[in-house]
């Protein structure tokens, strides 16, 4: 006998369908951009290494140059179309904290360098750092504690 | 040779692992960017203090260092260092000093950007 759905029905079942893979598709995007941005970075890594920096002065120089390509790509207005295409790829690599912060500072210049640029530029990165360090002084303080 | 391109394969393959599971919480729980983040930091942080950040970052290198559960784990390493160094006030000087260039670096260079670049118009 066929089976007959009503609409509803038949939305639900694409529904329970449809997000697997989107979800699988989704995955292999942010896994691939993820994996490259990282390969960039191990690039740095390696170079600055190789010009005699210590292990822990390559990982800032690293940082800091991964942030400005970050902001520079913002700027450029690349980074959101590569956000469209790669979702968490690029948003959970450090360029993606930089265009967190680069990306309203931009957007909101209008209201003013002050409230606008410098208040508004800590949106996502705020409470980023609000939680990072603020994790980082009670494992500080336990490892304290734990010393004794 | 095939150390460095074992390092470029290893930061391919942890990084990418660590934007997937990033994926999937996006995906499956709706959690919005900032929260992605902010739980990926105090993860890192976490990780790091249970000593267990340290054996990914022993493979993947970058992979696990540029993803921002790497910036948690600058943060926790250097709030131990701080506090082998200084006692209970490294706790509070820590994290900031290990992470001080990024940190920098993201509020200067980001805000270079603000004058320098106008944003896309709005469709």
């Amino acid at each position: 006998m066929q089976q007959v759905m009503t609409g509803d029905e038949y939305k639900k079942y694409v529904d329970s369908k449809a997000p697997d893979s989107k979800l699988l598709r989704n995955v292999i995007r942010a896994f691939s951009v993820g994996g490259l941005i990282c390969v960039v970075g191990q690039f740095f890594v390696n170079s600055f290494s190789r010009m005699g920096f210590d292990m822990d002065v390559s990982a800032s120089l690293t940082s800091m140059t991964m942030i400005f390509l970050g902001v520079l790509f913002t700027g450029l207005n690349l980074y959101d179309d590569l956000g469209r295409f790669a979702g968490a790829g690029s948003i959970v690599p450090i360029t993606g904290f930089a265009n967190s912060i680069a990306s309203p500072a931009m957007e909101y210049k209008s209201e003013g360098y002050v409230l606008g640029v410098g208040a508004r530029m800590f949106l996502i990165a705020g409470p980023v750092l609000v939680y990072g360090i603020s994790a980082s002084i009670i494992v500080g303080i336990l490892h304290y504690l734990l010393k004794f | 040779m095939q150390q460095t391109i074992m390092s470029y394969v290893n930061a391919f393959f942890i990084g990418g692992l660590i934007c997937a599971v990033g994926q999937v919480l996006i995906d499956k729980t709706k959690l919005s960017a900032a929260r992605i983040l902010v739980l990926f930091v105090t993860v890192g942080v976490v990780l790091t203090a249970l000593g267990l950040y340290q054996k990914l970052l022993a493979i993947g290198g970058a992979g696990a260092t540029i993803p921002l559960t790497g910036f948690g784990y600058s943060l926790a390493k250097g709030a131990f260092n701080d506090v082998d160094k200084y006692g209970l006030l490294g706790a509070f000087t820590g994290g900031i000093r290990a992470t001080a260039a990024g940190i920098s670096a993201a509020i200067f260079f980001g805000y270079l950007a603000s004058v320098a670049f106008k944003p896309k118009p709005k469709q």
